[in-house]
């Protein structure tokens, strides 16, 4: 496709992405008119889910309701609902839907995670290296889980650019991107940046490594102050060239584009948003109050683990954290984190999420949330609310999902239990209303490469000597002599 | 002094204990428990776990033990009533494998961290003298109603011998159920990647000219199989020669004469095979920990009459053609094929309180609600000897109670009361107090 290649050879502003997301979302239209007969993107059929109790998170509960997904979205909810002509009805009496989790803080499909020889590498884009067989994503979707925020890592104060996605398994990147999500940032303080807390960038053999600036919480506060006044300096450098082009000099040269400062340039003028790993209260206080001076608002704190020491704090500036539900102790910074802490914030009125920041964990991100009911006893819908509709507020991308509403997206999870129960399973995932994820596919699945393993194995080429037993998830041995590596 | 006054002292410091944590040095945060007390939990739903629940039942505890228990029990006189009304009360749960107290924070400070000695050869190491009783792990943690759990040395070939502590008590030896429960064999050879929390386990050895780190090990067994037999046979006729203390050899003895069982982490089935061929060739007890493919050699593991302490049940797949909830299945596959088997959270200590949503997770992929609960109590105490006084609500069994307004295994669920060893234990962590002292900030 050009586009492609125009975007390798020259960067699209903010402004041209929103343009081009919306393009493209047209052109789509076009081609899905147009290539209605391909059965790859033929339109889901509708789908009646009929008898269950709906977990609406943002409306309540609604028990024995039917719910209509048609085109992608939630079309109806009610009772007695008819089933469309061509639709498939399934029977979810005794079972609960929910939304789809959404998990604000994952490094999953991230083939690359910290670009950290700089300070400041806000340049980079994880949507750039994402990875869409990544064999985790059909483990959250059997998790309930639909929509990721990727962030990069925690090496430097400014980190890259985030990628929105939903966990559409077997689509190509281009098809998982959020359309609309709020383009954001990761940001990074505390121990990870100033690499004190293990030795885990010391390779043995390898000559040690020199420090990088900053080492301390003080060099971060310097880092961003220094980043920020060059972004200033830089906007204001282009405000002045276009005010002067408006006026009619047709004799300017333009500035230099400069992909470090554009992002930050977006930061300041709200157009992207600022996720900022950190910890410690003192240091979550520093960068509100850089952000204040420099006249933005940080997003989310992520993490975020000593936000109930300052709830009154975060609330005023209007920032959201996202937190773990109860990840404590494993490092210094990490020792007064306590599993109230978003008992704390959410009754100071600050929007508060738990992510998983793991893949393991991205799959049970309900029983995370449940946790909270017994940590400062959230209500069930409030503990809900963490991983879901307040993750799409705080992606900017609550118009869309978090809840079930109609006209919202159909990413919806049908659970054997209530989500909340440790004995819960999710049954079907959709993600605009197609079937990602389904107990019962999943067993046939199984089925079937059962059999054609069996078949394949009976055949006269692949008998001994065995073979192919590498690192990863090879076939299964069923007599391992060799040592096999865990992914 | 008399016995009255000692006690009213320690009272009066026991009521102090909670105040000094507030400003405490690192590692003071679990208030003490009370005295041993009488105490009636009455009208509660009981769940013995070793029998049928007890709808609407009494559950009596005397001298740190379970003296009664049923629908129909006298209270004593003078016994502390609790009224049970829609409360359920479990026995405590085991994880059994950990490293609790031994390491506070891993990451960033080492020298709170004191699970893995240094060498190849320390069987004689004891876990109980590295427990910290005030590490803010075991307040939190018991408070989920894990109420015992084995901590356990690793890193070393011979990394010494496991502790069965209670989770409350003002000194490890006081915490202490079985001081030496078992010792830990991180075999070489069996590929580095140990069981659970033992993480990147079996250490990289040079082996001496002609020898490799297993021949080692083995000369070291057959060693301190001679030394046990040398001693024992000094005690019985002094006019032997007299043999020389062997502090390490010593250690073994219990091991080598297969009372004491070895825990040998392992997760392959190359791995679990190969550990328990080393122990029938050494005549050794073996348990695994880990156990990630044991629900592949289920036949194997019935055949060879092994215990495993699986540690993996919120893991990944490992293979391609696995099945997404391949390890949240696995504990239903090995109860299906009789393996013996108990559940342990393998997690780092802060996030030991885990396990019961380990067990719920095996539950909600096909393990019985009561076996879900008998592998995080009666069967873990069953595989380490200790079922005659842990595990389950029966009389005579330690007093090792957690009082609840729900499911135990429900992550939604909270603990109103927690006794160990017979003493209440007050609820609050250092989680709490830190929530306690933000929670109304303006």
């Amino acid at each position: 496709m050009p586009a492609t290649i125009t975007s390798a050879l020259r960067r699209p502003t903010i402004e041209e992405q929103m343009k081009r997301t919306t393009l493209v979302a047209a052109l789509l239209v076009v081609a899905t008119a147009a290539s209605a007969q391909s059965p790859a993107r033929q339109a889901p059929p509708a789908t009646l889910i009929t008898h269950a109790t709906v977990l609406t998170v943002t409306k309540g509960t609604l028990t024995d309701t039917d719910v209509l997904l048609q085109n992608g979205k939630i079309a109806a909810i009610g009772k007695n609902l008819t089933a469309p002509a061509g639709a498939r009805t399934i029977d979810a009496s005794g079972e609960f839907l929910l939304p789809g989790i959404i998990d604000p803080h994952s490094h999953m499909m991230s083939d690359a995670t910290n670009e950290g020889s700089l300070s400041v590498t806000s340049m980079v884009r994880i949507a750039d290296v994402l990875n869409p067989t990544d064999d985790h994503i059909y483990d959250a979707l059997a998790g309930g889980t639909t929509t990721l925020n990727i962030l990069h890592g925690s090496a430097n104060t400014i980190g890259g650019q985030n990628a929105v996605v939903k966990l559409k398994w077997g689509r190509p990147v281009s098809e998982m991107l959020f359309p609309g999500a709020m383009p954001g940032i990761k940001f990074a303080l505390g121990e990870n940046v100033t690499r004190k807390n293990s030795g885990r960038f010391i390779v043995i053999g390898q000559p040690q490594p020199q420090p990088r600036y900053p080492t301390t919480r003080m060099g971060q506060e310097e880092v961003l102050r220094d980043a920020f006044t060059r972004a200033r300096d830089y906007q204001a450098e282009w405000n002045d060239y276009r005010a002067k082009v408006a006026k009619g000099d047709k004799n300017l040269v333009a500035p230099r584009r400069d992909l470090e400062l554009e992002p930050l340039v977006e930061i300041l003028e709200g157009k992207r948003w600022v996720h900022a790993h950190s910890y410690r209260a003192d240091e979550m206080l520093m960068l509100l109050d850089l952000a204040d001076e420099f006249g933005f608002k940080v997003r989310t704190l992520q993490h975020a683990l000593e936000a109930y020491k300052i709830a009154p704090e975060i609330a005023a500036h209007g920032t959201g954290i996202s937190t773990f539900a109860d990840m404590w102790g494993y490092k210094i910074e990490a020792y007064d984190a306590i599993p109230y802490n978003v008992a704390v914030t959410m009754r100071a009125g600050v929007l508060s999420t738990i992510n998983s920041d793991d893949d393991g964990r991205a799959r049970r991100l309900n029983i995370d949330a449940a946790k909270l009911v017994r940590y400062g006893g959230l209500t069930d819908d409030e503990a809900l609310a963490t991983v879901t509709i307040n993750g799409a507020k705080q992606l900017g991308i609550d118009a869309k999902v978090g809840s079930i509403e109609i006209g919202k997206d159909a990413d919806v999870v049908i659970w054997d239990a209530h989500p909340l129960s440790v004995y819960s399973r999710p049954v079907t995932t959709f993600i605009d209303g197609e079937i990602f994820f389904d107990r019962d596919q999943d067993a046939a699945m199984r089925k079937s490469l059962a059999e054609e393993r069996k078949t394949l194995e009976a055949a006269e080429p692949n008998k001994l000597p065995q073979s192919g037993r590498g690192a990863g998830r090879g076939a299964a041995p069923a007599e391992t002599p060799a040592e096999e590596d865990h992914r | 002094m008399t016995r009255s006054v000692k006690l009213a002292s320690l009272f009066v410091l026991a009521a102090l204990v909670p105040l000094a944590g507030a400003s405490a040095q690192l590692g003071s945060y679990n208030p003490e428990p009370g005295p041993r007390e009488t105490v009636a939990i009455r009208g509660a739903h009981l769940v013995p776990v070793s029998g049928p629940d007890i709808a609407n039942g009494t559950i009596v505890i005397s001298d740190g033990k379970i003296v009664a228990i049923g629908s129909n029990v006298t209270v004593p006189s003078g016994a502390r009533v609790i009224d049970g009304a829609g409360l359920s009360v479990y026995p405590g749960m085991m994880d059994a494998s950990t490293a609790m107290g031994l390491a506070e924070i891993t990451q960033g400070a080492d020298a709170t961290v004191d699970n893995a000695e240094t060498g190849n050869w320390n069987p004689n190491v004891q876990a109980l003298w590295g427990i910290d009783p005030h590490s803010a792990h075991i307040g939190v943690t018991r408070v989920v109603g894990i109420t015992h759990v084995i901590s356990s040395p690793s890193g070393s070939i011979l990394a010494g011998q496991s502790a069965l502590i209670n989770m409350a008590g003002f000194t490890a030896p006081g915490m202490a159920v079985v001081p030496r429960i078992a010792t830990v064999i991180q075999l070489p050879g069996s590929g580095g990647r140990g069981g659970g929390r033992f993480g990147g386990g079996a250490p990289a050895a040079t082996p001496a000219a002609g020898s490799t780190p297993l021949d080692s090990l083995k000369q070291m067994l057959d060693d301190a199989r001679a030394y046990k037999v040398a001693t024992e046979a000094y005690a019985k006729d002094k006019t032997l020669p007299r043999p020389t203390t062997d502090l390490a050899l010593a250690s073994l003895g219990p091991a080598v004469s297969g009372e004491m069982p070895v825990i040998f982490p392992a997760q392959s089935v190359a791995q679990i095979k190969e550990v328990v061929k080393f122990a029938e060739e050494q005549k050794l007890t073996p348990i695994v920990v880990g156990g990630r493919d044991a629900w592949r050699m289920t036949d194997y593991l019935v055949e060879h009459k092994v215990p495993i302490i699986y540690t993996n049940t919120l893991g990944f797949p490992t293979y391609e053609d696995d099945g997404y909830d391949a390890a949240y299945a696995a504990p239903a596959k090995l109860r299906a094929a009789g393996v013996t088997f108990a559940i342990s959270a393998g997690e780092s200590n802060p996030d030991v309180r885990n396990l019961p949503y380990h067990a719920g997770m095996a539950a909600a992929f096909g393990l019985s609600h009561e076996d879900a609960l008998k592998s995080v109590t009666l069967w873990p105490a069953q595989i380490f000897g200790v079922a005659d006084k842990l595990g389950s609500l029966e009389v005579g069994k330690i007093a090792n109670i957690v009082v609840t307004n729900g499911d135990m295994l429900e992550a939604r669920t909270d603990t109103k009361y927690l006794f160990i060893d017979g003493r209440n234990v007050p609820l609050a962590t250092k989680h709490s107090e830190l929530y306690d002292t933000f929670k109304d900030r303006k």
